[in-house]
């Protein structure tokens, strides 16, 4: 394996502005590792070629003052990508080519980089162990038989394996965070609007958010820097000015207050998370920050809350896969109806199923009250209780999830368990502010954990600083033997 | 005229019934795109040529709000006397259908664009008003084609996206001639505002009519049936007198209404149950989540209130005042834009009366007959105001013009030409005429002395023989003025 494909991207666009390497040298390293992926099995579709072509003619002409120069990356399946494949990780997408560019993902074009693969993920980005994609279930590089976390998994598992340089997933409710936490890599949940989501499948509206995953904080401020943006096709897309996140990127932290929510401390959660909690409050502490107990008092109902407001919207953003325009379409069935139901239930997976009962449900008329409009005012409850907090802390520290990866299988036939998997990311979204996970330990197993930092609104500078400082300090290491490679 | 005896009641066999109907208006904004895309609105496209990547919602699509068609809602509101809402919500309508490719039509539910409101109908016993419930914006669905093929429905989404004013009216009235002067009036307003051209052929103004039935002198409303996309006011009539009746039947003979959805059969002239209440779609609307609330800001709503036009009340009431019209003449003339631009040119430079009596005569007349409307009339305003000039200054006859009008209406000449070409100028020369005036007198001498002698009706037989002799173009004035002098 090459010793290039271990560098952060930071290094890496490093040695290319430099001139020390080539992006068609660079290419073949990762395409060399992406040929070892099938136990991994992070990549849905594979764009060796034509990454290839596009860093040779990147080398031809180089363009070197761009963010992300001659780099190849691979993203998740639910960026659709002009020509290449777009599955969002469903039977009913698996042959559909989009024939237009998401933003985001033209956004790291202008800035250098080209397509290298499609990343697994749960289907519709529906699960938090990627095992829900109809392309099979991704491994986690620090064991086998271990899952990612999900839903972007492909995304998390391809990076900590070093078979793209970087990638970018989506979160929804701790999609990105949640997997980067297992697979000890860096993830972070831009505020709600400040990247765009056209061209992104559409999970739950209101809560998706494009978010960079990275193996160090300083990549995660580049990646940004390189995402971000006003974008005039995303009606929620918020018109700011363009931030120089990894420029200004500073691991002095003084003076800064640090809020430790009591709520977080849940009931049953492994004495090693709490240790790692403690540890990375000395180690803020140790860098200048003032560390505050503070209070998030509906943290409770946000799970809940979001495991209605999720499906609602899914259901009827699901709505438009009915075989009459694109994709799948069962051959089976007599009339309209029951091409719908017959493509419908071919096409989709369980989770997805489930995820469009339970929202059709709670938006049928007599429980919309009790179950949407209800679930909308917790929202408005926990949104008021991170204000609350935000006048008094800069930023809020806590565990990333409440628990290591897990083994395959381990809570497929248990959603709940599942569920509760987001338990600490699931509020963030909720109330559109960004959080980053970086990873801060490991537990006795030798599998990463992470920790999560909290921000206000489009405050992600003093959110990578913080991480920034936090990373330093760390000194995380990741430990893999590669055995997928064996 | 009293009230009672205009009143529309159906004459059942246990007594009279009044029909309450109210109309849900679905008018195409006059927009060169959609309501969430860049697609273009041009009717008659192929099929399938005017639809985006968004309209027919493919993964990721997102909708981007056309500022200009909530302005011309908000054009639409305030022409309709309405409040409009600062604040208002994009919602999703959910149900499925070939035709809808989101799954959902975004629509606005509990926080429309437009809030009450109301407009006038002058009716031939007086003037009504009739209350606006709301308008709000949404979405059209695409159409599906059954007649292609026996098996296939096809589907075109031109329309996918187009945006819609749903127009909703109070159950406010009580006839089929309200209804069409309610549609009429509607269609004018929006077409003064320019934000519906009302071209109903094309299906730009459509209606659900909501229909129900009360004996008369009931407070209480009967149950309504609402009878689904109606688009033609002749169909709307037909529709509401088969339902009313159909109602009426049914109570009558002991039976109950069921609230339900009908569709009006425009060939059997019959309405047709849909869908009953029990099977009504359950639409799960839920706020858009790609959309934010509509925060409208106060100084947009006071700048279309300064720039709107002129409309139909007001215009009526200045033509009254201005140009000494009966409320009724007044009316007809503001009715269309057109026609009031058109009776407008006229009159700038011609009199007032004749211009009046020559549209709403000759050319109303003209018009009806070859079913085209004033902007496709071959008589254009310019010249029906020479025509108009030409007997005013004494050049033809009120009789001749109408020759010359004949000419005008089928080839568009102008009159002038036809005038000199046919000779048709009128004998004012006082000379020229007494000659032939002492001619018919010398030639008659017995009805001469008839007529000193008190046989006073014999006044018209020498004005006819005037005529005949010149051939109808001697003038009247002139020939009265010259008879009356030489017979004394």
């Amino acid at each position: 394996m090459s010793e290039l494909t271990k560098k952060s991207l930071t290094e890496i666009a490093n040695l290319i502005k430099k001139k020390e390497i080539k992006s068609e040298e660079l290419t073949q390293s990762f395409i060399k590792n992406i040929q070892k992926d099938k136990k991994l099995n992070s990549f849905i579709t594979k764009c060796s070629e034509l990454a290839l072509k596009k860093a040779k003619d990147f080398d031809k002409k180089q363009k070197l003052d761009n963010l992300l120069p001659g780099i190849p990356i691979a993203v998740k399946d639910l960026f659709c990508t002009s020509g290449t494949k777009t599955t969002a990780g469903s039977k009913m997408l698996e042959n559909f080519i989009p024939n237009y560019e998401s933003t985001i993902t033209n956004n790291l074009w202008n800035e250098g980089a080209f397509l290298l693969g499609k990343l697994n993920c749960d289907e519709y980005a529906m699960g938090s162990s990627n095992e829900t994609s109809y392309f099979g279930n991704v491994m986690n590089p620090i064991a086998e038989n271990t899952v990612p976390g999900g839903s972007s998994g492909g995304s998390a598992s391809a990076l900590a394996a070093d078979l793209t340089p970087t990638t970018i997933g989506t979160d929804t409710g701790g999609s990105i965070r949640q997997p980067a936490s297992f697979t000890g890599i860096v993830g972070l949940k831009p505020t709600y609007g400040l990247c765009s989501r056209w061209g992104i499948v559409a999970f739950a509206s209101s809560l998706d958010q494009a978010g960079p995953m990275t193996k160090t904080v300083e990549d995660c401020a580049l990646m940004l820097e390189a995402m971000a943006g006003f974008d005039e096709k995303d009606s929620t897309s918020i018109n700011k000015k363009k931030e120089n996140y990894s420029k200004n990127l500073t691991d002095k932290i003084k003076g800064l207050k640090i809020g430790i929510p009591k709520e977080y401390r849940v009931e049953g959660m492994p004495k090693e998370i709490d240790k790692l909690w403690e540890n990375g409050k000395k180690i803020l502490k140790d860098s200048g920050a003032e560390i505050v107990d503070i209070s998030l008092p509906n943290t409770k109902y946000a799970l809940p809350a979001y495991y209605i407001v999720a499906p609602a919207e899914a259901s009827s953003n699901l709505a438009r896969y009915d075989g009459v325009k694109y994709g799948f379409r069962s051959s089976k069935g007599n009339n309209l109806t029951e091409m719908y139901e017959n493509t419908r239930s071919e096409g989709f997976g369980d989770e997805v199923k489930r995820r469009i009962l339970i929202g059709t449900y709670v938006l049928s008329s007599g429980y919309y009250d009790a179950y949407y409009l209800k679930a909308q005012k917790v929202r408005q409850l926990i949104k008021n209780d991170f204000d609350q907090a935000f006048k008094k802390v800069d930023t809020i520290l806590t565990p990333s999830t409440p628990s290591s990866a897990f083994k395959i299988g381990e809570k497929k036939d248990d959603p709940i368990s599942m569920y509760l998997n987001d338990i600490f990311t699931v509020p963030v979204n909720l109330a559109g502010i960004p959080a980053i996970s970086i990873p801060a330990g490991h537990d006795s197993n030798k599998f990463p954990l992470g920790l999560q930092l909290i921000g206000k609104p489009l405050d992600e500078q003093k959110l990578l600083n913080i991480a920034f400082a936090a990373e330093k300090k760390i000194n995380f290491k990741q430990t893999l033997n590669r055995w997928w490679e064996k | 005229m009293s009230e009672k005896a205009e009143k529309y009641l159906i004459n059942g066999e246990k007594g009279k019934w009044e029909v309450v109907i109210g109309l849900e208006v679905h008018a195409q904004v006059t927009s060169n795109s959609k309501l969430f895309s860049g697609s273009s609105t041009k009717f008659g496209a192929e099929p399938n040529t005017q639809v985006s990547l968004i309209d027919s919602a493919f993964p990721g699509m997102l909708p981007v709000i056309n500022e200009y068609c909530i302005q011309q809602a908000i054009k639409t509101g305030l022409g309709l006397n309405a409040k409009i809402n600062p604040y208002s919500v994009f919602d999703r309508k959910n149900y499925f259908y070939a035709d809808l490719p989101q799954g959902y039509q975004i629509s606005q539910y509990k926080n429309p664009i437009v809030g009450e409101g109301e407009i006038t109908l002058d009716l031939p016993n007086g003037s009504k008003k009739i209350g606006i419930e709301r308008l709000h914006l949404e979405q059209d669905a695409g159409k599906s084609i059954h007649d292609l093929d026996p098996s296939s429905t096809f589907v075109d989404l031109n329309r996918s996206g187009v945006a819609l004013m749903e127009i909703v009216s109070k159950p406010d009235l009580r006839s089929p001639d309200e209804v069409n002067a309610y549609v009429k009036k509607l269609r004018s307003i929006m077409r003064y505002l320019g934000t519906c051209d009302g071209n109903m052929q094309e299906g730009s103004l459509r209606a659900d009519v909501n229909v129900s039935v009360r004996k008369e002198g009931d407070a209480k409303l009967g149950t309504r049936c609402e009878i689904k996309n109606v688009n033609s006011i002749k169909f709307m009539q037909m529709a509401i007198i088969y339902e009313a009746k159909r109602q009426v039947e049914l109570l009558e003979s002991g039976k109950s209404i069921d609230q339900e959805t009908r569709l009006f059969d425009t060939k059997k002239n019959e309405t047709r149950s849909m869908r009953s209440k029990e099977d009504a779609h359950d639409y799960r609307y839920f706020p858009d989540p790609d959309l934010l609330p509509l925060n409208l800001d106060k100084k947009l709503i006071e700048k279309i209130k300064k720039d709107l036009p002129e409309l139909p009340d007001e215009k009526k009431e200045r033509f009254i005042k201005e140009y000494s019209l009966t409320p009724y003449e007044a009316n007809v003339l503001v009715s269309e834009k057109e026609i009031s631009n058109y009776f407008e040119e006229v009159i700038k430079t011609s009199d007032k009366k004749l211009a009046k009596n020559w549209i709403m005569g000759d050319l109303f007349a003209s018009l009806n007959e070859k079913n085209i409307s004033i902007s496709e009339s071959p008589v254009t305003a310019k010249k029906m105001a020479q025509l108009i000039d030409s007997i005013s200054s004494g050049v033809i006859s009120g009789r001749t013009a109408k020759e010359v009008f004949e000419i005008m209406k089928e080839t568009g000449e102008d009159p002038k030409k036809i005038i000199e070409s046919k000779g048709l100028q009128q004998k004012s020369d006082p000379k020229e005429l007494e000659g032939i005036i002492d001619k018919i007198l010398s030639d008659n001498k017995d009805k001469v002395d008839q007529y000193k002698s008190g046989k006073d009706k014999l006044f018209g037989f020498f004005v006819g023989q005037v005529m005949k002799v010149s051939g109808g173009k001697a003038n009247p004035q002139l020939v009265n003025d010259i008879l009356k002098k030489k017979l004394k």
